[in-house]
């Protein structure tokens, strides 16, 4: 038996499940996300979450084309923004570009300059009824695919 | 209503902005003053409404509004099917030319920044303007330049709500936001008060608007003139 303590794990404290960028790191590039993204530091390029949330924190400042299923920003975008679910522009936040979403927040205090438009969200995709399962699709680590939470960057 | 003005505020909408020309003026003392708690109330709005009886069988339109983005104006349009651009007009305006008393706003290199900064767009894309008061800020040189170019980024026979105080002997005028609460009712918000560059009468309106089709006045009980202009 080991004498060593168990290893302490500390929990994200906005609810875990998210990666993070944080505000003394700079990206350049591409960004997809398959979980939700915390971004406090600085992005140029692009950043997709397409059904995930993306959330600028405060000190975030994010020059991109940015796609989500939602943003909320504390921080600073510049760059069209478009989320099938809300855009939620928080007080202080900054917004310079054109949004596309299905509603959106804005708090008093917030900066917004650019064109709004409602999308309609698209339905929600009915589940093929399941064959028989596979092993393969039973089992993610036969899956082809990369697990469901990851997050890419490309250059 | 108004309390006492808590002091001068100077560039509260933003600094001044790198790589500007500089300012002519020196910088003048501000005549601005901001409350410290804002003021808010409702008043119903004819001119509103009659903008809103001129677009309202149809969806799809494209709208400025140059009071800056708001929730209430955001969800009112576009739950009416439209799509809204949202300008900072005034905070660009202090951006640009500096909050003090307007700044020198006849510095031709200084009109080209803050025209390409709100009024960057195509021939006739809007298809609706909600102006509201923030033309009372311009001084005439940059006022004309503003004119000219909405009567170029707006269709025409599109139609332009803007607001302009009745009284041409205000030394002071406050400083609102106006907020759309219904089709005929807005939520005035009052922030302070400013100098403005400029006060008119209905026949400096007409001359100011002399090349657009249309313009019509709606007289209101609180000294607020409303006009609607059609392109």
């Amino acid at each position: 038996m080991s004498s060593m303590p168990p290893a302490r794990f500390e929990a994200d404290p906005r609810g875990g499940g998210s990666a993070t960028i944080g505000k003394a790191v700079k990206v350049v590039g591409q960004i997809f996300s398959r979980e939700d993204l915390y971004i406090d530091g600085e992005v140029e390029g692009t950043v997709e979450a397409l059904e995930h949330k993306l959330t600028i924190g405060p000190n975030g400042t994010v020059r991109a084309t940015v796609k989500a299923r939602e943003v909320v920003v504390l921080g600073a975008i510049h760059g069209n923004v478009e989320a099938a679910d809300k855009i939620e522009i928080r007080k202080d936040a900054k917004l310079i570009g054109d949004i596309r979403m299905a509603r959106i927040i804005i708090e008093d205090g917030a900066y917004f300059k650019g064109m709004s438009e409602i999308v309609k969200p698209e339905p929600a995709k009915v589940a093929p009824k399941a064959q028989a399962t596979t092993p393969a699709a039973s089992n993610p680590a036969m899956s082809a695919t990369p697990p469901a939470n990851s997050s890419e960057i490309k250059r | 209503m108004l309390e006492p003005l808590k002091g001068l505020f100077r560039g509260s909408r933003g600094g001044q902005p790198g790589g500007l020309p500089p300012m002519a003026n020196g910088g003048r003392a501000p005549m601005n003053g901001r409350l410290a708690e804002p003021s808010v109330s409702r008043r119903p709005s004819r001119g509103l409404e009659e903008f809103f009886v001129q677009i309202r069988d149809t969806s799809g339109l494209t709208m400025l509004d140059l009071g800056g983005a708001n929730q209430k104006n955001l969800s009112f349009i576009m739950d009416l099917g439209h799509r809204l651009c949202s300008e900072d007009f005034v905070r660009i305006l202090n951006e640009a030319f500096g909050a003090e008393d307007g700044g020198d706003q006849t510095n031709p290199g200084r009109i080209d920044y803050f025209l390409k900064q709100t009024l960057d767009y195509p021939q006739g894309h809007f298809d609706g303007v909600l102006i509201w008061d923030v033309l009372e800020y311009l001084h005439p040189v940059l006022l004309n330049a503003v004119v000219e170019r909405l009567h170029y980024i707006v269709r025409p026979k599109a139609y332009m709500l803007a607001f302009f105080h009745s009284d041409d002997k205000l030394e002071m005028v406050p400083n609102y936001t106006f907020r759309i609460q219904q089709v005929n009712e807005l939520e005035v918000t009052l922030h302070g008060m400013h100098t403005p560059a400029q006060l008119y009468n209905n026949r400096s309106l007409e001359k100011l608007f002399s090349r657009f089709e249309s313009v019509k006045f709606f007289l209101t009980r609180d000294r607020l003139r409303e006009i609607i202009i059609k392109v």
